[in-house]
């Protein structure tokens, strides 16, 4: 018997050997993130406290949702948040071409414009939420010394959320410097070179010759940023906790207001809320996965 | 070479771009600069409203001091620390079987299961929120470093195994294919051959993983309460209320619970850099 079992997986070992290698990490990740995801839609359909006994309500959350002034601001703002965030493939692009030469200390530099992106998003709240702060805040010193009147960024509910928008650009826009860093250092110096003798330069060079190099590191710019954008969370919860009067909620906020604050523990509303994100990201996470299979299938071996 | 190297170019041009780059750095930073400058103000400069001009005494020491002396800062620094080391051990382990297994071997599902990994690494936080919240409240783990940490390292073991997989891809398959032929089992394979040579893939994780633990607040404010559990994105928040008011204080909080990944980022630059751009830009 115990020879039969040896030769059987013996035989089988090139199924079971990985299938054993990726048990636990498919364990944990389908406990902790692949069903949660499913547990979520099915919640929405209920009205839960989250400790006494759920209510069956079918699609009554998402009724709620159509007429609920604040998911429209909070969606409204999440199309700000994706609009303006992608500002900072141009800007990090803009600043990795600004640093991309051989001076002396030039390491240091780029390590330096790349910092911000290290810092914890709750710092970098906390550094720019004193920045635009009325009167200690540099912003409004360096307005005043200007001769132009201050401005209140985040008591303004017209401006906070490009305030916090602003914000988040910055570490953003560090992250795709130095992904185009990385990217210019392979750009292939024969082809400029060929560019150069062509008469291309400036402008025109970089976007005949240096950019369509510069795909991967696009693409990789491209799927951070979008989804930097949709998770925004950290920067809201610190620098205006969604206010003033709600102005500057997003999905992701509105849905841990609902679900888990002192405004009451609506679990089934939230997970609609959630589902909602979740299918915007869903758009944009199937043409990831859809690009990334496409170049899979060609570097097929 | 793009743009056209400075050396080529006159010597205005290259004196103009070698004065301006110290000038454009103070720029890019200067929230931060402005925050430093807060850190070691004393608090009667706030009160005479200089708050820009030189500071009235240098109180690095002072300040500093009392951030880790009167408050409760090296409790959360520490909870940082005992979240953020397990985690990177954790999901860098776990990753590396995935790894392994998705980037050696051919069997039914095999991309079916790393774009699994993929997408599940790439969902908005908030649909786990709720499920997640509730799966560690009934295992006793609210409000626990465990309950912390055990979700943490599944769900960054997403994005690991993506990283892992990939790197152990671009080995060279024949070294395998050779030991094979010797006869050698599977696991030795993994042990001996492959995990040496991943090396520079672990380090580039290790050092990627630290980062984004230690900078997590939204799984900190929703599977902890106090300082008992709280890692110090969210302990800052208790911090400065603590000191409302107090610029030179909660400036000083701030840079402190900004610091350690900060240092890791400069002692391992490379590493980082590597890990950050996916190593699919080479």
């Amino acid at each position: 018997m115990s020879t039969a079992n040896q030769s059987w997986a013996k035989r089988n070992r090139m199924t079971i050997t990985p299938l054993l290698f990726l048990l636990p990490g498919i364990l944990f990740f389908v406990a902790y993130v692949v069903f949660p995801i499913f547990q979520s839609f099915n919640i929405s359909l209920y009205e839960w406290d989250g400790l006494g006994e759920a209510t069956y309500i079918g699609a009554g959350n998402y009724q709620e949702l159509l007429t609920d002034r604040n998911f429209e601001i909070s969606l409204w703002n999440n199309v700000k948040w994706l609009v303006l965030y992608l500002l900072a493939i141009p800007a990090g692009l803009l600043i990795a071409l600004l640093l991309n030469q051989t001076v002396p200390g030039i390491r240091l530099y780029k390590s330096l414009f790349f910092f911000p992106f290290v810092i914890s998003q709750v710092v970098v709240g906390l550094v720019f939420s004193w920045f635009y702060l009325p009167r200690v805040g540099l912003l409004n010193a360096l307005l005043t010394s200007l001769g132009l009147e201050s401005i209140n960024v985040l008591g303004d509910p017209t401006l906070a959320t490009y305030g916090i928008i602003a914000a988040g650009l910055w570490p953003q826009t560090a992250y795709c410097m130095i992904l185009y860093l990385t990217g210019l250092n392979a750009v292939d110096p024969e082809q400029v070179e060929a560019g150069r003798l062509d008469g291309a330069k400036g402008v025109k060079m970089l976007w005949y010759v240096i950019l369509p190099q510069l795909r991967p590191a696009t693409f990789i710019a491209f799927v951070v940023t979008i989804i930097g954008a949709l998770r925004s969370f950290d920067l809201i919860s610190i620098m205006t906790n969604g206010g003033p009067f709600g102005s500057t909620r997003v999905l992701s906020f509105y849905m841990f207001e609902k679900a888990l604050s002192e405004y009451g523990f609506r679990m089934g509303y939230g997970s609609a809320i959630a589902v909602v994100l979740f299918f915007i990201m869903l758009f944009f996470i199937a043409y990831f996965l859809w690009s990334m299979y496409r170049d899979e299938r060609e570097a097929r071996r | 070479m793009f743009p056209k190297p400075i050396q080529k170019q006159s010597r205005a041009a290259q004196i103009t771009y070698q004065s301006l780059l110290p000038l454009a750095l103070i720029m890019w930073l200067l929230p931060l600069l402005a925050v430093g400058l807060f850190s070691v103000r004393p608090l009667s400069d706030f009160t005479n409203g200089n708050y820009w001009g030189m500071p009235s005494s240098f109180e690095f020491f002072n300040n500093y001091g009392r951030v880790f002396f009167e408050s409760d800062m090296p409790r959360y620094l520490w909870n940082s620390v005992l979240i953020t080391v397990p985690t990177v051990v954790g999901a860098v382990a776990l990753s590396c079987m995935t790894g392994f297994a998705l980037g050696i071997y051919r069997f039914k599902g095999n991309l079916l299961i790393f774009f699994m990994f993929i997408a599940g690494n790439f969902v908005p936080f908030q649909i786990l929120m709720v499920p997640v919240r509730d799966l560690t409240v009934s295992a006793g783990l609210y409000d626990t470093k465990l309950g912390l940490i055990l979700f943490h390292v599944a769900f960054q073991t997403g994005f690991c195994t993506l990283f892992m997989r990939n790197f152990i891809r671009a080995l060279p398959f024949e070294l395998i294919e050779a030991a094979r032929v010797e006869g050698v089992a599977e696991w030795r394979i993994f042990w001996y051959i492959v995990l040496p040579l991943m090396r520079p893939a672990i380090a580039a994780l290790s050092v990627l993983v630290f980062t984004f633990i230690w900078n997590d607040y939204f799984w900190a404010i929703v599977l902890t309460q106090g300082p008992d559990a709280q890692p110090v994105t969210a302990g800052i928040t208790s911090f400065n209320s603590q000191f409302v008011a107090q610029y030179h204080l909660m400036s000083a909080g701030s840079i402190v619970a900004a610091l350690p990944p900060v240092a890791m980022f400069f002692m391992m630059q490379r590493h980082f850099i590597a890990g950050l751009t996916l190593g699919a830009v080479k």
